[in-house]
């Protein structure tokens, strides 16, 4: 019974692809009434947001070989009237020459541009807000419902080293500098359209020019701290079967119960490695727009995702591989940000649950000493085996001399 | 306590450093588009 139906599960999988083609051949439309330009059906279809095949402007840039000789009427444009040459600058198909003789200094009109700059200024911005937002109000909820999660047993006031100082430093920089970065960054991207309308244009010049400032040179103690962090934990937080049951009791935080873990639990792994990946991530498209134009990444990638053929497993066109420079750094903009957002709504539930979330988590960032009671309800493991290295140190001291 | 105020000093440190450090090294913007019959610096 079960082959049967991962049998069928395996069909409707693989026959998905097939749905994706395009349902019918699209018919020239007939455009004798405008003598080839665009009509009225075309206009309204873009009005509905249906895609219009543009085809038919995008090649009507004019034929320098039919041009008439420069003596006769209107030779002297050779072949191109004034609208084909605007089509070809918009369409990027024309020769230009600049004198800062670079490859973003020849486009001088970038198509996609628009449609990248609603989109910042539109969903991006409203998803991004209303996702911190939401994830806020959950967490204030979470709080009301379960309230603070305490140790059980009471605080022994015993306690145990569990965070170096130089463990503690590291962390400390990078958190500064996550809350730093995130909140410029979000200053950066509401400028224009929240900002500036309310505080006026000085205002928001001086907010803006302040927080470029402040976002691209903390951008390094980011990526230092990240890694410092990486090598500090790496080996403490790769997943093993302690995890599992850990996993099963969702880390008790429902009920009663208290599953035991080593130095980091399962949700803490989650979150190292969600920094690790998030932030590296951020830090990779940030460098590509620290540098501008100088670390194209999106072109090749697309290239890469049409060629593994994943684009078509999910039923999209193949993803564009020319792209202007404007456009690369487009990309890199809204990757970076919407990574970001991400990063900042798990870091939001990352702060709630070793601040208010939790008795006795504060202290390990803290002061680096954690009571002995609240780690023997969260970390027993780990405590186990501190506790033994301590005896084993102790038995060793006190072994009298011969 | 000392951890936090060191992390915020190591943010400072290196958040100067690196503007200094890499204006020194040419990342600037005004050397990167100064050209032949651009003058920025």
């Amino acid at each position: 019974m079960f082959r049967l139906i991962s049998a069928f599960a395996l069909l409707i999988a693989l026959a998905l692809p097939s749905v994706a083609q395009q349902a019918e051949p699209a018919t020239t439309p007939d455009r004798s009434a405008t003598g080839g330009a665009q009509t009225l059906e075309d206009i309204m279809a873009r009005q509905n947001g249906d895609t219009v095949d543009d085809t038919f402007r995008r090649e009507a840039t004019g034929d320098p070989d039919s041009a008439a000789s420069t003596m006769d009427q209107l030779g002297t444009l050779g072949g191109a009237s004034d609208p084909e040459l605007w089509r070809a600058l918009r369409y990027g198909t024309v020769d230009v020459k600049v004198s800062t003789a670079d490859t973003r200094g020849r486009v001088l009109i970038q198509d996609g541009g628009m449609k990248w700059l609603n989109f910042r200024e539109g969903p991006l911005t409203k998803y991004g807000l209303w996702l911190l937002a939401g994830t806020i109000i959950a967490l204030a909820v979470f709080y009301l419902l379960r309230g603070k999660i305490r140790v059980d047993a009471g605080l022994r006031g015993a306690t145990v080293e569990r965070f170096k100082f130089i463990e503690r430093m590291a962390h400390w920089t990078m958190a500064w500098s996550f809350i730093l970065l995130g909140v410029t960054g979000i200053l950066g991207l509401i400028g224009r359209k929240i900002l500036a309308p309310t505080f006026g244009l000085e205002a928001n010049a001086t907010i803006l020019m302040l927080s470029k400032f402040i976002h691209n040179n903390v951008s390094w103690a980011f990526m230092l701290a990240l890694i410092t962090v990486f090598v500090m934990w790496v080996w403490h937080n790769i997943p093993d079967r302690t995890d599992l049951v850990w996993i099963k009791q969702a880390g008790g935080i429902i009920g009663s119960k208290h599953p035991p873990a080593k130095k980091f639990n399962f949700g803490q792994k989650i979150i190292f490695w969600s920094v690790i990946v998030l932030g590296g991530s951020l830090s990779v498209s940030g460098l590509s727009l620290l540098f501008p134009y100088e670390i194209t990444m999106f072109a090749k990638t697309f290239s890469l995702l049409n060629d593994w053929g994943l684009t078509s497993l999910v039923g999209l066109d193949a993803l564009p591989t020319q792209m202007s420079p404007q456009e690369e750094m487009q990309y890199s903009q809204l990757w970076h940000a919407i990574v970001a957002f991400l990063m900042m709504a798990i870091i939001l539930a990352h702060i709630y649950i070793g601040s208010v979330g939790m008795e006795g988590a504060y202290d390990a960032m803290g002061t680096g000493d954690v009571d002995e009671a609240w780690a023997e309800q969260h970390h027993s493991i780990w405590l186990d085996e501190v506790k033994a290295k301590q005896g084993a140190s102790q038995n060793i001291s006190k072994t009298p001399a011969e | 306590m000392k951890a936090m105020l060191a992390g915020a000093a190591a943010i400072v440190i290196i958040g100067v450093g690196s503007n200094l450090v890499l204006g020194e090294m040419g990342f600037s913007a005004a050397e990167t588009y100064a050209g032949d019959s651009v003058r920025l610096d």
